[in-house]
């Protein structure tokens, strides 16, 4: 199985490395997120913002959102798959369907630890004071997040077949749980409603934990119940993009 | 279960699901292939074809019904069916801009268990076979619909299978790169032993390709026989009259029946199909006889048995009625 994993996710990366325009955008974006939104910021005061510490908790609501957009749109690669019948023609063969999910998932992790790990650096000149084992355990918790992601976005992908469908419902999904998990501005600027509604949403915890460990708390409850959040969630979808992978071949 | 059946399907059945209710696309089939045969699914669209091939590759699970498929369970063994059978889906649409022949080519024959170093020594094996030799570094993007099927071919071809299945190999293809394709799928069991099942809609290719032709229509299987068996039940050529009126063609009818042999006749609101064995040698006699009955036909055209022909005769109903319908 780990032969099989390995031969998919080489494609997967092939495929993607000889596309230009996407390395070119996908390594851009992160930095015009910090360059053309990021300096708002310091002249945003109350919860826990002005000053430089606001990057401390800019940056990373920045991750979350790349990770959650990136791997939310790795559906449409598979769209395409179905097409070409290149989806087709890996079923007919003996390798584990978990597999064939799991090797594009982990493209689509290593991409997004690349465009994370960018995105850190370049905050850096910025102004991006942060413990930096905490940096490194946001980036391990956000690569993680984006594996489970991108097998649920595979499903839907699978489900729906059409990027007619598929586009609106990513971004039907995804605005909401992105704004309703703070990731621009922090809860505690939200009235009571909003922040009681962002509890339900299991992005909250992940952004609360990213930013404690951004601050070096490694002792705050946010980074337990964050990770918690994290593992589960991330178990739950990949589990439930391999059973519609496997149910959609049989 | 006859020791060299590679397939033995009994009753195999599939409903789908759909928004005006459950549709059945395969309704009841059994088949039996033998190692060394062709084999060619022949009917229209929505006969059911791609239905049993996706059955009987594992795409699919049957509705109900049982199949063994190289000897093992369809259902209950079907990790170990994929490894001994190769299948060629219909050809799909264009291919992502990164993808290499070679390339693809090792990671389908990675994905059915063989090592790296097999794999490549079998894509430098087979790629000149099917006349893909130098071709292992193009972008599929770059091949010509010939070179295009001839690859999926290999795609199915990597790991050796015993059994292959295709589907549609050579729709969308220019005559030339079909008469080379069919060179190939032959050679398959001619040289290399593979026993091949195939679906087609079309007539020539069956004929030109298969040992024995199984027509579905409507989900079930209507005829199972050898091409020239088939040929001598649909037989000979179409003489179509086209007549002015009823009464023109109930006095045309008889008139035909006498001047010349016929195998067939079958009267429609235009005018006559007529069957004969050879179309050439009867429109002669035919012309003369309505010419000396005063009759004269508003169009006349002879043609080789087509689908429509098999399956007037095998259904009672032309494929344009079904299109209608």
């Amino acid at each position: 199985m780990r032969t099989e994993i390995w031969v998919v996710f080489q494609r997967q990366m092939r495929v993607l490395l000889r596309n230009p325009v996407w390395v070119f955008f996908g390594l851009t974006q992160p930095i015009i997120y910090l360059v053309l939104f990021g300096p708002l910021l310091k002249n945003v005061t109350g919860g826990g913002l002005g000053g430089d510490d606001a990057w401390r908790v800019f940056v990373p609501g920045l991750l979350l959102q790349l990770t959650i957009f990136g791997a939310g749109f790795a559906g449409f690669g598979i769209i395409q798959e179905l097409r070409e019948g290149v989806i087709e023609r890996q079923r007919v063969t003996p390798a584990s369907r978990a597999s064939l999910i799991l090797g594009r998932t982990l493209s689509n992790m290593v991409v997004t630890a690349v465009q994370a790990l960018l995105l850190v650096v370049v905050a850096l000149p910025f102004g991006l004071r942060a413990s930096w084992s905490g940096v490194a355990s946001t980036l391990v918790l956000v690569c993680l997040l984006g594996l489970g992601i991108s097998a649920a976005s595979y499903a839907m992908g699978l489900i729906l077949k059409d990027e007619d469908a598929f586009a609106p419902f990513v971004q039907g999904v995804s605005l909401p749980l992105l704004l309703l998990s703070g990731v621009l501005l922090p809860m505690s600027l939200a009235p009571a409603w909003l922040r009681h509604t962002s509890q339900a949403n299991p992005l909250s915890y992940v952004v609360d934990a990213s930013r404690a460990l951004f601050r070096g708390d490694f002792g705050d409850q946010h980074v337990w119940v964050g990770t918690l959040v994290t593992v589960a969630l991330t178990a739950l979808l990949a589990l439930w993009g391999t059973r519609v992978f496997q149910r959609q071949s049989a | 279960m006859a020791a060299d059946d590679l397939i033995q399907a009994r009753s195999l059945t599939r409903t789908f699901k759909t928004k005006t209710g459950p549709l059945d696309a395969v309704r009841g089939i059994d088949l039996d292939v033998r190692a060394g045969e062709i084999v060619g699914l022949l009917g229209p669209n929505g006969a059911g074809k791609t239905t049993t091939l996706r059955m009987l590759t594992t795409l699919l699970l049957p509705s109900s019904g049982t199949a063994t498929v190289a000897g093992l369970d369809l259902v209950r063994q079907a990790r170990e069916v994929r490894r001994r059978i190769g299948y060629v889906a219909q050809v799909g649409a264009a291919p992502s801009a990164g993808l290499r022949v070679g390339e693809e080519l090792v990671t389908q024959a990675r994905l059915q268990g063989m090592s790296a170093a097999d794999a490549r020594a079998r894509v430098a094996e087979l790629a000149p076979r099917l006349d893909l030799a130098g071709l292992e570094c193009r972008a599929l993007l770059e091949l010509s619909g010939g070179q295009r099927r001839r690859f999926d071919v290999a795609i199915g071809l990597m790991h050796r299978p015993r059994l292959v299945f295709l589907d549609e190999p050579t729709a969308g293809l220019d005559p030339q790169s079909r008469a080379n394709l069919w060179t190939h799928i032959r050679s398959l069991r001619d040289d290399a032993g593979v026993t091949v099942v195939l679906t087609t809609h079309y007539l020539d290719e069956a004929d030109a390709l298969a040992d024995r032709i199984l027509v579905m229509d409507g989900g079930l299987i209507v005829a199972n026989d050898t091409p020239a068996a088939l040929k001598s039940r649909v037989a000979g050529d179409v003489v179509r009259l086209g007549l002015p009126d009823l009464q023109a063609r109930d006095r045309a009818e008889a008139v035909v029946k006498e001047a010349h042999p016929i195998r067939d006749l079958v009267a429609t609101d235009t005018g006559l199909h007529v069957t004969v064995d050879d179309g050439t040698v009867a429109v002669a006699p035919i012309l003369r006889g309505l010419d000396a009955a005063g009759l004269s036909p508003t169009s006349i055209s002879v043609e080789r048995p087509t689908l429509d022909d098999v399956f007037l005769t095998l259904t009672g109903r032309t494929l344009r009625d079904e299109a209608a319908a």
